[in-house]
């Protein structure tokens, strides 16, 4: 795979929703949905997208922390993960504007939260508790993971693919031996696919369950919330059970998987959908009936179809906001040509929408997985990838959106290596959205988005 | 009437099999049970902060307080305030960028702490040993007190390792 090069006229104008932009080497890269476009960089600048495609913003701020490569004519001024610390520690912060007006005042949140999540700055400009403008600040959890990938081999790779972001790590492992099969140009046997989309069904459904019960909680409705959290854990122990690790780490690798899924693993697997498929009509109606949560969801944290479309937003946040967009069927991958995928898509953008997709995707998961585990083909579970030289690019629909990898092998070993996780396009929508409602409910749009934040850091 | 409402609740609505784990917190309670809890007085508040994890810890750290392990029939609970923390839980790996807000943290807690890294990257770095952009584990800013491994540990193994600073500090049996 030689992706064209472009002109810096070509390049600038290229059309196609934006997906991602890194630099390796002499070259610039984009990641268009119509295909990957490259211009050279001259004297380490690149003519910077952003002006045309906004969510290019953050991939160009990081292309300057990490390589110090340039893009020319960029309007935004804060960086992506540098926070220039000085020898003792300390950082100096950026400075943030506020939204102008009479009465506006600041509000500082984090790094560190109240909660049990990742760290991340969050300034906002408030007016009484009206929400005017927010800027976050993330980076803090920079591990310098792309760095680590360079000059190790696929499989050794693949355990830094796995910890990008630990809710995603089936996804982003997937996306990972996806990149390296299509570079080795190397098919992963039938019974690894297949148990690769039952590990991938699963993580979704664990973290769509906990998602949903975390908004319920955040508006207040405790028992939701518990019920949620006791289905998340079902599917922990069954992901257990049936693959020897409650989040599948490490499970998915470059050629196949790592483990083949243990005896009455399938049916725990069974059970534990069997449980949630039985009580979720019980809890949807709770979302539906009860006015008071109703109330908190309906409308908040709006996030328009035209302004979704403008940063080509994927996953739930997406479909919530009328996008019929999903990797799994566009560009697709094994195998699901052969689930019959219904992608569910609303149109208001708000909290509401993204819970109202999540409830619709666990019952499209475990449909999914019983499927799957029903027509197991028998079989190798992997195969050693060849030490060979290639470009590849792969993807995987992780619960939260596409995570895209794009890797350079020369004899069996990583020379280059970018990723996207679908967060680096959301979390300016979670700017956006928090702009649309008070400051209390920034709480429920957070989580109805859940960004991730090592997902971006890297 | 009532029969029939009784009736359809009873046939509708099967307790749910609570067999997640249960085994394991079944054990961890009787250990408790069997502890002197003399100067903890069975409480202890948590302050949970990361400092460059991949947010698999974090999972497992929300997972200790759903209804199966339910944290706090242990005494032990999260709190928002490190003023009211007894117990500085660290996540993730010492990343450089926050390491200042990690030291702040610890700064503005009441002594005496308990300061905890759970997690194979808290332990030493983890996966990204060496990386330029990390200090190691969560001792390479702070003296860490108990160590839990596991990438990530699982909730059974997080429990066992709280019980166990509290075992240690009471001289428990």
């Amino acid at each position: 795979m030689t992706p064209p090069n472009l002109s810096a006229h070509f390049w600038q104008n290229h059309s196609g929703e934006f997906i991602a932009l890194w630099t390796s080497g002499e070259l610039a890269y984009a990641l268009f949905d119509t295909g990957l476009i490259t211009t050279s960089l001259e004297d380490g600048t690149y003519p910077a997208l952003s002006p045309k495609h906004p969510g290019a913003a953050w991939f160009e701020k990081l292309g300057q922390d990490l390589n110090g490569h340039k893009a020319s004519g960029v309007t935004h001024a804060n960086t992506a993960i540098e926070h220039f610390l000085s020898p003792n520690g300390t950082a100096p912060w950026p400075e943030f504007r506020p939204a102008p007006g009479d009465g506006v005042h600041q509000m500082a949140v984090g790094p560190i939260h109240a909660g049990i999540i990742e760290p991340g700055h969050f300034r906002f400009s408030i007016i009484g508790e009206k929400v005017l403008k927010l800027e976050a600040r993330l980076g803090y959890t920079h591990k310098g993971t792309l760095a680590l990938m360079r000059g190790k081999s696929p499989r050794n790779a693949a355990r830094f693919a796995a910890r990008i972001s630990g809710d995603a790590t089936v996804a982003h492992s997937l996306a990972f031996a996806h990149a390296t099969e299509a570079a080795l140009g190397l098919t992963p046997p039938p019974r690894a696919v297949h148990l690769r989309a039952v590990m991938a069904e699963l993580e979704r459904m664990a973290n769509h369950t906990s998602d949903i019960g975390a908004i319920a909680g955040d508006a207040g409705f405790a028992f939701l919330d518990a019920r949620f959290a006791w289905h998340r854990e079902s599917l922990c122990a069954a992901a257990s059970a049936a693959f020897g690790h409650r989040l599948m780490m490490d499970m998915v690798i470059p050629g196949g998987i790592a483990g083949d899924i243990k005896t009455g693993g399938a049916d725990a697997i069974r059970r534990t959908l069997d449980a949630l498929e039985t009580e979720l009509p019980g809890l949807t109606r709770v979302f539906e009936d009860y006015a008071s949560l109703q109330d908190r969801l309906v409308g908040t944290g709006h996030i328009g179809t035209h302004l979704a479309a403008r940063y080509a937003a994927g996953g739930v946040t997406g479909r919530a906001s009328g996008r019929q967009t999903d990797a799994r069927i566009n560009p697709g991958y094994a195998p699901y040509e052969l689930m019959e995928l219904s992608v569910p898509v609303e149109t208001e953008g708000d909290v509401a929408a993204r819970v109202k997709i999540r409830l619709a995707e666990l019952a499209e998961s475990y449909r999914m997985i019983r499927t799957l585990l029903n027509h197991l083909p028998d079989g190798q579970i992997a195969l050693a990838p060849p030490a060979t030289s290639g470009m590849g690019l792969g993807v995987a629909e992780s619960f939260r959106g596409p995570v895209w990898h794009w890797l350079n092998i020369d004899t069996g070993l990583i020379t280059d290596i970018f990723l996207a996780d679908a967060s680096t396009l959301h979390w300016p929508l979670v700017e956006h959205a928090a702009c649309t409602s008070i400051i209390a409910d920034f709480p429920l749009i957070n989580k109805s988005v859940n960004a991730s934040y090592s997902g971006v850091d890297l | 009437m009532v029969w029939s409402t009784l009736a359809q609740h009873l046939l509708t609505k099967p307790r749910a099999p609570r067999e997640a784990g249960h085994s394991t917190a079944a054990a961890l309670a009787e250990r408790l049970q069997n502890l002197s809890n003399e100067k903890l007085g069975r409480s202890l508040a948590i302050r949970h902060v990361d400092a460059g994890s991949c947010n698999g810890c974090e999972l497992e750290l929300r997972a200790i307080q759903n209804m199966v392990y339910d944290l706090t029939q242990y005494g032990l609970s999260f709190t928002p305030s490190p003023r009211h923390a007894d117990v500085l839980l660290i996540t993730g790996v010492a990343a450089r960028n926050m390491a200042e807000a990690l030291r702040q943290t610890r700064a503005a807690m009441p002594d005496p702490v308990f300061t905890i890294a759970v997690g194979d990257c808290a332990v030493d770095g983890g996966v990204f040993k060496g990386s330029p952009a990390i200090t190691g584990g969560a001792d390479s800013i702070l003296t860490v007190d108990l160590m839990i491994s596991g990438c990530p540990p699982t909730p059974g193994q997080i429990i066992d390792g709280l019980l166990s600073l509290i075992e240690a500090h009471t001289g428990g049996k």
